[in-house]
């Protein structure tokens, strides 16, 4: 039975936030660090309050810490030692293995996020912009009252036009393909695959194999926790428009040409089931939008290109053990909208999005290491994910097609990793024994 | 992959760490791809008395592929060979296999595979195997990654090549015979 009232909301719920913020900070005490978690564990809703609660709440407090965090707040060593390697080394040490390399290697990444002083991350999220006002001044209030803590940076998250679903800069539907939890009370969508255990994205809990074995210690730090990688991608905006415009000679090519790139239409629609033309009805419809699979109805990718974005993240039939490499998907954007028509202004703009789940090797580094930036998937050669792998400029993106397959050269970096971290997030009693550690 | 030359057999001598310069995967250095394609040789002691029963699953699999010829098509396999062996030190069990895709991002997926099978409980009749291996697939990794031994020489009379480009350059065989066949 899963535990929703120990369970920190953002694993199982989604809010109606319209913006947000995300502090990064970090400890030079560990009693200052305890006193500012004291004070924010009130406003921590687990699952169930935020469920409870949710038409009347206007914003939502999500807490979590790198392993360094940890032992700024006073972990001991023998707990420190019991938790996941990848988590300890932190996203930055592990560039290498993420293909996180070139223009977003981590000396390039902004907010501190590289830096060995990150400790802690408060998601704030709020209903509207009044409410984002207040409760970040109260947070701001608080870091200056509790001595030893310091902001590193922040990030402000907004949605943009059109606000009726949720989008990224490019314009694309987002939140379409999503696990769901065994016990959770939701039911899959058509095509999302059977509800997982909860091993998969809760510690605590047996996963699709069975009992897990080895989980951090003490038991009441790891019950109802998970691990979250941060990824801060900016998006070009007009790089992008600016290769559509090139590569496709009406407006409609480059639609077809957009979609060729991500797996979907922008309406969400997916390929395998619109091949030539957008459905938005389709891509509205999640009964329908997410209803299809791969190795049975698009094996060479004539639809769906091999290796478009969505069909690299979620390789569907396609794949082996899809159930032990599923993740779950929260974040927003940030920065303004560029207008249709505008050419790109330098401004800062993107996703910054986590990936949650039990198994950041398993889940998150596979994704990165065997699907997005792997020459060798699918054998397409000299590929990576065309809109979040790492792009160096002198990739591939092949498009088949009767009678010849069109192969697009010296692909541009659409996006680029600005940053990212690994964070563990506990559950509430866990949150609760972090401020009793002793020194 | 494209640049090799799969009518030219190749031979690749290898540095004694397993890999010409070191890249990192999620489990442990990344062996690169040879004229052989990628392989390993897993080398353990094997328990007392347990010669029997590791004999005894190489009938396991015979009949396993038998039933389902595709069983173990995730790994990617060209070929395997288990060898039992003592030359002084006592029983030593050598599992070798020769796939396309390499050791790193293959590990999972045999180790699943391996539980879904009987092939895992192989490994239970070996020295050093962790207790906990069904709920502990970390610990299953581990054990593979530490009893590998890379090679220092791999040789392959049609290079680089996949098991799947062969399966295809078959059936293209296959075909053509059989519509000259037809046009006679």
């Amino acid at each position: 039975m899963l535990e929703f009232d120990d369970i920190q909301h953002i694993l199982l719920t989604r809010t109606p936030a319209m913006t947000g913020r995300y502090e990064f900070l970090t400890f030079s005490n560990p009693a200052g660090g305890r006193a500012w978690l004291s004070e924010l564990i009130p406003v921590v809703e687990s699952a169930a309050a935020a469920q409870a609660s949710m038409d009347g709440t206007k914003r939502w407090v999500t807490l979590a810490f790198t392993w360094k965090g940890l032992r700024a707040l006073g972990v001991p060593e023998e707990s420190l030692e019991t938790f996941p390697e990848a988590f300890c080394q932190g996203m930055a040490a592990r560039a290498d293995i993420l293909g996180d390399t070139g223009a977003a290697s981590p000396e390039h990444w902004v907010g501190g996020l590289a830096g060995a002083d990150l400790h802690a991350i408060a998601i704030l999220f709020a209903r509207d912009d009044a409410e984002h006002a207040r409760a970040t001044g109260v947070h701001d209030e608080l870091v200056a009252r509790c001595d030893g803590v310091r902001s590193l940076s922040v990030l402000d998250l907004n949605a943009t036009p059109p606000f009726n679903f949720a989008h990224d800069h490019f314009g694309f539907r987002d939140r379409l393909s999503q696990p769901v939890i065994e016990g959770s009370g939701e039911g899959p969508t058509p095509g999302s695959g059977a509800p997982l255990k909860p091993g998969e994205f809760i510690l605590g809990y047996p996963d699709e194999l069975g009992p897990v074995a080895d989980l951090p210690q003490p038991e009441v730090l790891a019950r109802n926790g998970s691990y979250m990688a941060y990824r801060r991608l900016q998006e070009h905006v007009g790089v992008f428009r600016d290769y559509l415009r090139e590569h496709a000679d009406t407006p409609d090519d480059q639609e077809l040409l957009a979609a060729k790139f991500m797996g979907r239409w922008r309406s969400g629609a997916p390929l395998v089931l619109a091949p030539e033309r957008d459905d938005p009805e389709l891509g509205a419809d999640p009964m329908r939008n997410n209803d299809f699979n791969y190795k049975e109805m698009d094996p060479l990718g004539y639809a769906c290109p091999l290796g478009s974005h969505a069909r690299r993240l979620n390789p569907r039939d396609t794949a082996h053990n899809m159930n032990r490499h599923r993740i779950i998907r929260r974040g927003a954007t940030y920065g303004p909208a560029l207008p249709e028509s505008a050419p790109d202004d330098g401004v800062d703009r993107g996703i910054a999005a986590f990936i949650i789940c039990a198994s950041l090797v398993r889940q998150f580094e596979f994704a990165q290491n065997v699907w997005i930036n792997d020459r060798t998937f699918h054998e397409l050669g000299n590929e990576h994910d065309p809109i979040c792998g790492t792009q160096d400029g002198t990739m591939e993106f092949k498009i088949p097609n009767r009678p010849i397959r069109k192969v697009l050269k010296g692909l541009p970096a659409f996006t680029t990793l600005k940053g990212g971290a690994y964070f563990f997030l506990p559950g509430i009693k866990a949150l609760r024994y972090l401020t009793a550690l002793d020194s | 992959m494209s640049g090799h030359d799969w009518s030219k057999p190749a031979a690749m001598a290898i540095p004694q760490e397993g890999y010409f310069e070191l890249e990192r995967g999620r489990y442990g250095p990344i062996y690169p791809r040879t004229p052989a394609c990628y392989g390993f040789s897993i080398i353990a002691k094997v328990k007392e008395g347990r010669e029997d029963a590791i004999r005894e699953h190489g009938k396991t699999i015979q009949a396993a592929i038998t039933e389902t010829p595709e069983f173990l098509a995730p790994l990617r396999l060209h070929y395997l060979r288990w060898v039992l062996f003592d030359i002084g030190d006592g029983l030593t069990f050598q599992y070798q296999g020769i796939f396309d895709t390499d050791f790193d991002k293959y590990t999972e997926d045999a180790v699943q595979l391996f539980g879904q099978s009987g092939i895992n409980t192989v490994f239970t009749n070996l020295e050093g195997f962790p207790e906990d291996w069904k709920e502990n697939p970390d610990a299953f990794v581990k054990f593979v990654r530490e009893h590998h031994f890379p090679s220092f020489l791999e040789y392959g009379e049609y290079p680089y090549v996949t098991a799947d480009e062969i399966k295809k350059a078959l059936r293209l065989k296959a075909a053509f015979s059989d519509m000259l066949d037809q046009m006679q």
